[in-house]
């Protein structure tokens, strides 16, 4: 089935109910659904095979998405922080396409290929009668067709285009969201851009459970939260570094959002302090780490509110633990971890995580599919289950540095900087060495006003974990090199390193 | 007749429509309201059975018993799905704490 059904049925169900707010603009799910109608009619129109959108969360975004999916054509959206070089690159492999261009946007995309966003929302797009035509005209039924192909955020080597295929998308909505369960009251505000795998499944989830989205177009934690008190929003999703930021503000002033039941987080290793901080100020607030990718349609694991409220409440250093876990894996699919010769680890024991379910598509656009003879998606991320079920992601397998023959991931380095009071941030990465084959280097950032030596921290990592995980070097930047989702660059951070002057004598 | 994903069918007995989420390999005939059920269109008009007059749900996933076919009902009636005499069962989501 095609993902404009369930659009289809929100409409059905409750045509009046406000979809989407956008500042002083409000959006019906029978209005986005009349919008979806002209824009595929439009889309049909054109000679694109696939359908493009640069912008910040705006209205044309849902409309964008579900017009794509009735024209029947791949939706395909942009990250509107890139330079036009690299913009050109990604449009290339996604030509013949049109890119509905937001305000701002225009200059970055080629004459042949923009259009404006504004088409997507104008009132009468079509002549007299002819959205009727459109809305006659059935969305195609093929649950093999591809709704949905996402850029890779690309930390290690260049971006992909990873491919998300109707059925995928349906079985993960179908599979963990109620029709209609969300009440009137309900308001979502998400925070992750517009082109990221969560940014869709948020949208899908919200128009099937019936729950308005709010949309701030551009992140800033003092805009957040005044916009989560004007518009009561009960439920949010936020990236690891927006956290912290709100944390922060929260904190100076001493706001408590009394409408926000849950918050959600995810998209990239979220420190324990700032998790256990932000626990503290909002007690009556519910969250959710949430752990997936875009190759499996978004989440795949969960820590939910209870688990939090567990382990935040515990002396057990074992349960305790769990806040800097991804939760337990949902019920709909399979997760194993897996050694280099792909035979399955036991509990405690680190390995490669494997996936396999519906949700999962591990495809690749003009490539062959990545998923093993059996159904099995190899993520190249590091993890392990603890003894009661709990999976810990460490982070990219390629992140991983060897020195002297053992494994050691930089995650578990990073946390123990982390509960260090004078450390901000910290990235740890592998530098070569003649020696050791890589020697470990941890880049931190202090805390304003705090100071630290290289040598109390190193000590510091010493006394938490064993003395071969201890860094060989510790550096101190302003700042950490981020994409926009929150993923550290580590990539960036080695190459920044080898170049500095300081290892020079490494 | 052959089902597969994304099929749509309308029941002739009332106003149920459903679509195919997953389809068994084997010709299977979907019954609603005691009558089968046909390309919207295409079928024939037929009279509701009392016995299987316990009507379907908007929104909800139907199975049969070893879930090798599972339906999404897009548009609520009076009749209730089954294949033969065996009635279809309600399948939950398994909804997840609103983590996206």
């Amino acid at each position: 089935m095609n993902i404009v059904t369930l659009l289809d049925m929100a409409k059905n169900c409750f045509p009046e109910r406000v979809a989407l707010t956008n500042g002083s603009r409000h959006f019906t799910y029978e209005d986005l659904y009349d919008l979806s109608a002209s824009a595929a009619a439009q889309m049909r129109r054109s000679d694109a095979d696939n359908i493009s959108l640069l912008d910040v969360a705006s209205p044309a975004l849902p409309v964008a998405l579900f017009g794509s999916a009735w024209a029947g054509k791949p939706f395909a959206p942009l990250n509107y922080r890139l330079s036009s070089s690299d913009l050109a690159g990604l449009v290339e492999k996604i030509a013949p396409a049109i890119v509905f261009c937001g305000a701002d946007y225009h200059e970055n995309i080629a004459p042949e290929y923009r259009t404006n966003c504004d088409d997507l929302l104008s009132a009468e797009p079509l002549a007299e009668g002819a959205a009727e035509d459109a809305a006659d005209q059935d969305w195609p039924s093929d649950p093999e067709d591809t709704a949905i192909l996402l850029f890779t955020s690309g930390t290690t080597g260049g971006p992909k285009v990873a491919v998300l295929r109707h059925r995928n998308l349906v079985s993960y909505v179908l599979g963990s969201v109620e029709f209609m369960s969300a009440g009137p009251e309900e308001a979502v505000l998400t925070s992750v851009p517009p082109y990221h795998i969560a940014a869709m499944a948020n949208l899908l989830s919200s128009v099937y459970a019936g729950r308005r989205i709010v949309q701030l177009p551009n992140f800033d934690a003092d805009a957040w939260i005044d916009l989560v008190a004007q518009e009561s929003v009960t439920h949010a999703m936020v990236v690891p570094t927006m956290l912290a930021r709100i944390a922060d503000r929260l904190k100076a002033r001493r706001d408590e959002l009394p409408s926000l039941a849950s918050v959600a987080y995810g998209g990239g290793k979220t420190s324990r302090p700032v998790v256990e901080k932000i626990l503290e100020l909002l007690p009556h607030t519910d969250f959710v780490n949430a752990y997936g990718l875009t190759e499996t349609s978004s989440t795949v694991a969960v820590l939910g509110p209870d688990e939090h409220r567990e382990a935040i409440a515990s002396d057990s250093p074992r349960i305790r633990a769990r806040l800097g876990s991804a939760g337990i894996p949902l019920p709909t699919l399979e997760v194993s971890i897996r050694d280099e010769h792909g035979r399955e680890v036991c509990a405690g024991t680190s390995g490669e995580i494997w996936l396999r379910g519906e949700q999962v598509s591990g495809e690749y656009k003009g490539r062959k599919s990545q998923l093993t003879p059996d159904g099995w998606f190899r993520t190249n991320d590091g993890g392990h289950f603890d003894i009661d079920g709990y999976l810990y992601i460490e982070g990219r397998l390629d992140d991983v540095i060897i020195r002297g023959g053992e494994n050691i991931s930089p995650g578990e380095i990073e946390d123990a900087l982390l509960e260090h009071p004078a450390v901000a941030d910290a990235g740890v990465v592998g530098v070569p060495d003649m020696e050791w084959g890589e020697k470990i280097a941890a880049v931190v950032v202090l805390r304003e006003g705090a100071s630290a030596t290289e040598e109390c921290l190193i000590e510091h990592v010493r006394s938490q974990l064993r003395s071969q995980k201890s860094p060989d070097f510790v550096f101190f930047r302003d700042e950490l090199p981020y994409n926009p989702t929150g993923k550290l660059l580590r990539k960036e951070l080695r190459s920044e390193l080898e170049k500095s002057a300081e290892t020079a004598g490494i | 007749m052959q089902l597969s994903p994304g099929t749509r069918l309308k029941s002739g007995a009332c106003s149920t429509e459903i679509i195919i989420v997953k389809a068994p390999a084997d010709k299977t005939v979907i019954t609603c309201g005691g009558a089968p059920m046909g390309i919207p269109g295409e079928g024939a008009e037929a009279s509701l059975s009392p016995e299987a007059s316990e009507g379907t749900q908007l929104g909800k996933r139907y199975v049969n018993e070893d879930e090798t076919l599972e339906v999404l009902c897009t548009k609520s009636g009076d009749g209730s799905l089954g294949i033969g005499d065996t009635p279809l069962a309600v399948k939950e989501a398994k909804p997840l704490p609103a983590s996206d």
